[in-house]
Order: structure tokens, then sequence, then C-alpha cells
């Protein structure tokens, strides 16, 4: 059996765990395993297969190798490539901030409003924009919450009001004076030219032109949001997928107590 | 066919409370009329294009009517009327009312029994080209020949018809039944319909007449190609229900997303402009033999899928009777349901089994629509295609007809075109490795799947119970359906709700009532 799946080939690299140069992991530390898929508009072929490769390092992948390809449509073709990476990363060097905050529970939340805050929370939630999805806001608002978390609605110390979907930015701030919010929570679920960037960053203008922006704790979340994103467009902070009720509320809870101390 | 052993009297017991609460609520329906439907009668009158602003002639026309506060009486007693008084076809009348050169509520009202005449040829010239769509319908799919599985259902929704069309084609080629075009978010809250071809929507492209009659060529060739009949979907939803339906009339769609609860819940549109607007955009959808898929899938995206389950089927009971109500036969009712198991549920594939062999053995004759796993999706893409398979067994196993496809993605992006070639690679590998799995199967006697739904029927029959003595108005106020409370008076819409004087009427309610047999005046 020549070649065939395992491979006795000498693999000539450095095997040593380095965090200054760390790579992709496949089964041997440094092989700088990656798969890929994509699909290119030409038809299947030998030529579309170099095509596949050649591209595959052009993206720095050695030795890449077309594991399947079939054909989607006349001139359309798929592939699943794998290889070895040649980038690296220096991981010392990275400085990323992220709210790595241990949750409280929903008692503690509502015991450490009641100690350190003294009155009940007000937040507003909603799907803002066109956006129709309503599956993020509901899982963190509603009492029912989501996968066993009771969302906020559920929380004694806190006044949750989900507005629901495609609520306009005006109407969201309008609302937020109106009941004196002291946190606003924005979802944002579909993602299709990045209209959601455009539509978050409109909110913190509106918010700025109505001098409140200060007065609020306001966070995003949704699939494709984090809490860098969230930064960079102006918000307090962002929640990714995978976040209940008690993440978000650990944070703002804590954030309101650090402004109220200074 | 009764694996589930269910108790046949409590499902008829269902239905007879069902009917109750859908001819209860038709009464209301009776007496009221919308924009959105005179809109629909200027449309099948012919009426089409925009003025010179980009606004729709029909809204032109039926806003120039509401403004002298006369829209109660019908935008056709004035049209038929203008028409005996100019003898100007219905879209010169709103050419010239666009450009304020005619005042239709200004000419002297002629006999009524007149007006009606001259509508009348335009009427059923109008109903023909529908009548015609229906038959070239039946005859590509005799010519084709009937798939008898699960019809594979995808969705295109690149915002741009002309890529959408691209999707499609390679869709169908590579197995699709049944294509929709998702539509832009938030064209369900227009109160208009867009006009011409569009190449810019946010997660999905416009439903426009051009936009439905360039689809429509584009899968007939592909249909021709294959030799398979490829069914064309919209969205009969929002404010503009019943003009949605008319273009689909017009341009041969096959199915219309058409639900009687759904705007309400879950678009927050006015529950009044929505009962209302539904019957008669069903009743177009029924006449021109378009299958309707209704939305109770949604309610377990909001709600927990077997907690909320007796609330899909109740809801199921409701719109097969307003369905009913409005002419549709039971093999276009397709009534919808979903695969929304939380995967950390023990058991959960075994409930969810269950709950869609009873939606089968309760409404044999739907072709019931089913929807895939979106709630627990969570961009782990290969835990997303075990997700899908479980539920493609699902459907081959209990013979769910519509079938719509997961996708792999949910949760990330709006499908690639590699993402649908393996949904459907994964459907059609476990279709036909399972074919007649479901014929071998037999459900032990008083086992989980038996107790559930039972279960579940029994809670859905008390819960109709519940609305008829409150009523449905009421049970939507209180928040019953996906825990969404809506107020009668609430939402979007309502300023479009009219109160019929004595001496409206709407030519094709009328005549296609009397086609499609149903009873009473209407």
């Amino acid at each position: 059996m020549g070649g065939g799946l395992y491979s006795t080939e000498k693999k000539e690299f450095d095997k040593n765990f380095d965090l200054t140069k760390i790579k992709p992991y496949g089964d041997t530390m440094n092989d700088g395993k990656v798969q890929v898929s994509f699909t290119l508009p030409v038809d299947d072929g030998e030529k579309a297969i170099f095509a596949a490769l050649e591209l595959g390092k052009k993206m720095g992948i050695e030795e890449p190798s077309v594991a399947y390809h079939v054909s989607l449509d006349k001139g359309y073709t798929y592939f699943v490539l794998y290889g070895s990476l040649k980038h690296s990363i220096d991981y010392t060097k990275i400085k990323v901030e992220s709210i790595e905050i241990e949750a409280m529970t929903m008692e503690e939340i509502n015991d450490f409003i009641k100690t350190n805050l003294k009155r009940k929370l007000i937040v507003i939630g909603a799907t803002t924009g066109t956006d129709a999805h309503t599956v993020g806001i509901d899982a963190i608002m509603n009492r029912k919450g989501f996968a066993g978390h009771y969302g906020l609605e559920g929380y004694e110390m806190i006044d949750a009001y989900s507005l629901g979907s495609q609520v306009s930015n005006e109407t969201f701030v309008k609302k937020a004076i109106e009941l004196e919010a002291d946190i606003l929570l924005v979802s944002q679920t579909v993602t299709q030219k990045d209209i959601h960037v455009r539509n978050l960053s409109n909110l913190v203008d509106l918010l700025e032109a109505e001098e409140i922006r200060d007065k609020v704790v306001l966070i995003c979340g949704g699939p494709r949001i984090s809490n860098e994103l969230a930064k960079e467009l102006g918000f307090d902070a962002g929640f990714g997928p995978n976040t209940f009720s008690e993440n978000v509320a650990t944070y703002f809870v804590k954030e309101i107590y650090k402004r109220k101390s200074k | 066919m009764n694996k589930l052993n269910l108790d046949f009297t409590l499902v008829e017991n269902a239905r007879k409370i069902a009917r109750i609460i859908a001819n209860d609520t038709q009464k209301f329906i009776d007496k009221h009329t919308t924009t959105s439907i005179e809109r629909t009668i200027c449309r099948l009158l012919g009426i089409d294009g925009v003025d010179e602003f980009g606004v729709p002639l029909p809204n032109v026309v039926v806003n120039h009517v509401q403004k002298s506060g006369l829209i109660n009486n019908g935008i056709a007693l004035y049209l038929g009327n203008t028409i005996l008084h100019t003898n100007l076809s219905p879209q010169n009348i709103a050419g010239k009312v666009s450009q304020e050169q005619l005042i239709l509520t200004e000419f002297p009202l002629s006999n009524i029994s007149e007006i009606k005449e001259v509508l009348n040829s335009l009427t059923q010239k109008s109903l023909e080209t529908i009548k015609r769509n229906k038959q070239d319908r039946e005859e590509l799919i005799n010519r084709y020949g009937e798939k008898t599985e699960p019809l594979i259902y995808l969705i295109v929704a690149t915002g741009n018809i002309f890529e959408d069309i691209v999707q499609a084609q390679a869709a169908a080629r590579q197995g699709a039944d049944v294509i929709a075009v998702i539509r832009s978010t938030g064209q369900s809250l227009l109160d208009y319909v867009p006009y011409g071809a569009t190449t810019e929507g946010f997660g999905g492209t416009y439903a426009t007449q051009e936009n439905f009659r360039l689809m429509r060529s584009a899968l007939d060739k592909v249909s021709e190609e294959e030799g398979r009949y490829i069914r064309l979907t919209n969205y009969c939803s929002g404010l503009c229900m019943p003009e949605i339906a008319a273009m689909g009339a017009f341009e041969r769609l096959d199915m219309m997303l058409n639900d009687a609860l759904y705007g309400i819940l879950f678009r927050d549109i006015n529950m009044q402009r929505t009962i209302i607007d539904q019957y008669f955009s069903r009743m177009i959808n029924a006449y021109a033999g378009v299958i309707i898929n209704t939305g109770e899938d949604n309610y377990l995206t909001t709600d927990d899928a077997y907690d909320a389950a007796h609330t899909v089927l109740a809801s199921q009971f409701i719109n097969e009777q307003f369905a009913k109500l409005a002419g549709l036969s039971e093999e276009q009712m397709g009534l919808g349901h979903a695969f929304e198991m939380n995967p950390d549920l023990e058991n959960g594939f075994v409930y969810e089994l269950a709950q869609a062999q009873m939606a089968r053995e309760i409404f044999p004759n739907a072709p019931l629509k089913y929807m895939p796993p979106t709630k627990y999706m969570t961009g782990n893409i290969f835990k997303g295609q075990v997700q899908d398979a479980l539920f493609n067994i699902i459907t081959i196993l209990t013979n769910q007809r519509i079938h719509l496809l997961g996708m792999l993605t949910e949760a990330i992006h709006t499908p690639f075109m590699s993402d649908r070639a393996l949904s459907i690679e994964n459907a059609q590998y476990i279709f036909k490795n399972m074919k007649d799995l479901g014929d071998e199967i037999i459900f032990k006697e008083g086992g989980i799947m038996q107790r559930r739904a039972n279960e579940v029927l029994n809670k859905a029959l008390e819960l109709l119970t519940n609305i008829e003595k409150e009523g449905l108005f009421k049970t939507i106020e209180k928040g019953i359906f996906a825990q969404i409370k809506r107020p009668i008076d609430g939402g979007k819409g309502l300023n479009g709700v009219i109160l019929k004087s004595k001496d409206y009427f709407n030519p094709f309610l009328e005549f296609m009532s009397k086609e499609l047999h149903l009873g009473g005046q209407k």
C-alpha cells in the first residue's frame, strides 16, 4: 500500500509548544492542520482542482490537498481542502478586553441590587431596525428565559420591558426616555451586508443627540456581536452567543455600581 | 393509520369547537373590509404601476376615496360608476386620479345594478386569467408527474432577484421541489407592495409582481430541463396579505405562507386587520389552487416545543376552520409545525416523532408543512448537520409533505450555495434509505409516544374550550399563543380597518364565493 491513509512521511518541523508561535493543531504540535471548504464559480474538473490548490497556497496553506470536490451546478464546484497553515501567531502579544466576569446567580443579582443600589433597575430590550428575529432578546428578557435560565422579567429587582422586534431606533430611544431606563439592551440577529453595524451606530448617534448616552448602560447582543465590536460602535458592552440573562445582568449591575461609586 | 391510538371523538370535538370559534369570528369579518382588500380589488381590476413618487396606483386610488370618507362603500362602487361616466379603463382612471384630473366620488351615482354590470366583464376576465394559471399548473404537474415523497422546500434570500434566480435554479437542479423567496425584512410592515424588479433588500428580496414573474419563468425553465414541476412560494402575510395573494394568482405562484394569526402575534399587526385580510387573501389562494402554509412553527421558536405543543395543535384546528370558511380544500392546507425540541431533552426525538405522527393522523389530507430546527442551532455546523438529519428522519417516518430543509449554517448566515447542496444530499440520503420504514413500524401500546400524543390532544381540546368561552380576540389579548399579548386596538394597520356600508360590494368576493360553493351571503 503506497501513500494511502497512513502517511509515514517524516514531518520536519519543531514540535515544541511555543506561545510566541502558535499554530492550528491537528494531531501533532505545530502541524498547522486546517480544513477549509469553499465554492469556486467554475466547472468541476482537473483545472478547477488545480485552482483550489493554488488558492489554498495563497491562503498560506502548505501541502494543500483536495479531499472532496463536487459540482453544485453548471459553473460551480464545491471543495473541501486540508493542509498545513504556514502562519503562526504570537499569543503573548494579544490584548483583548473581554467581559470575563463570573456570572452571579439570579438571587445574588437581586441581593446585589438590594444592598448596593437600593432600588429596582429599569431595563428595556428590543430587536431594532428591520430585524424581525426575537430569539435573542426573548432568551434574555422573557420570564421563561432559555435553557433553564430565567429571563430578566423573572428578576424581583428588575423591571424589564421587552418591546419586541422591528422597533425603530427612534421609538426605542423615546421609550428609554419615557421609562427612565437604566439599561438598554439591543439584539441583532440578521446580518446581511452589515446592516446591523449601521443600525447599531445609528442608535448611539440618536442617544447622543438626546444627551442620554451617558445616563444609560448600553448593551448589544447577537450571534455576530463581540464585545470588541460593541465597544468600537460606542456601546458599553457586547455579548455573543451562549449568553444568559445572568451574564448580562451581572455585567450591568456591577457597571451601574461602579458608576455610582465614582 | 392509527399508530397512536388517538381518541377520535376528542378530535371531532376539537374540530367542532374550532368551527364555532371561526364562525363566531367570521361574523365580525363579514361586516368589515380593509384598505388592503380595496387595493386588491383595484389590482384584480387591472390597476398596476406607480405614480411619479413611486406610490403604487392601487394605493393612490384607495387613498383618494378614503380621503373623502367614502371608502366604506367600497372602491368597486366608485370605479364602476366612473367607468359608466367616462368609459375609461380602471388603469386609465387610476392614472388620471394620480394626476388629479379625476375625482371618483364626484360623479353622480348610477344605479347599483348598472355599476355591477359594467364591472362584471372586467371581473370575469381577471378570474379567467387566474383560472387559466391554475389549469396550466395542473397540466404541467400532469406532464412531469407528481412526486409522492416529501417535497424539498428551499429558501433563497439574496436581496437581489437576479441573484436569487441563479441560486434558485441551482437549488432546483440539485433536487429542490419548492423554492421560497424570502422577503426583505420589514416588508410585512409596509402598507403597500413595492413595484418592479428589485435588487436591494435586507435578509431577503421584496415581493413584487415583477419579481414573481421573473422567478416563475426561471423556474419554468428548470422544470422543463429537469422534468419536474418546481413550485414557487412567497409570503401572503403582513399588511398586504390579499394584494400579495392577487399578485401570486396572476403569476402562478404555487404556495403562499398565509396564517390567520401570525401577523398579529409576530409582527404586531392589528388583530382586526389581519383577521379580515386573511379571509379575502385565502379566498384568492383557494380560487387560484394555491397551497397555503400556516405558521404554527413560530410558536415553538418563542415558546418551548414540549410545553407548547398543544398550542400548535389548537392553532392548526383554528387555521383549518378559517381556511374552510375561505373555500380552501384540505389538500390546500399546509398546516405548520416544527422540529424544535431542546436537544438536551431526554427522549426529545421520541416526543417529536409522536407529535409529528399526531399531526399526520389528525389532518390526514393536509400537505403538512414541517419546519427544521432553528432555535437550538448553534454555529456548530457538524452538530447542526446531525440535528437536520434527525429532522429528516421524522419527516420520512411520518410522511410530512412540505419539508423545509434545515441548513447546517443556520444561526450563522443566509445559506451559501454549498450549504444548500449539503442539506439536499442529507435529506435525499435519508428519504431514500428509510423510504418505507414508517410503514414497518407500529408504536408500543400505552408507550411514551401514545401517551404523549393523547396528552397533547387533551390539552389542545382544553385550550380550544377556553378560547370558545373567551372568543378569539380576547384569547390573543391574554397572551395564550406564543406567550405574546396583543391588544384589540393595538398594533399596526388599525386605521385600514373599515366598517362596510349597506351599499358596499366586492365583485370578486361575490363571484369567488359562488364558484367555491361557499354558503351564506357575503
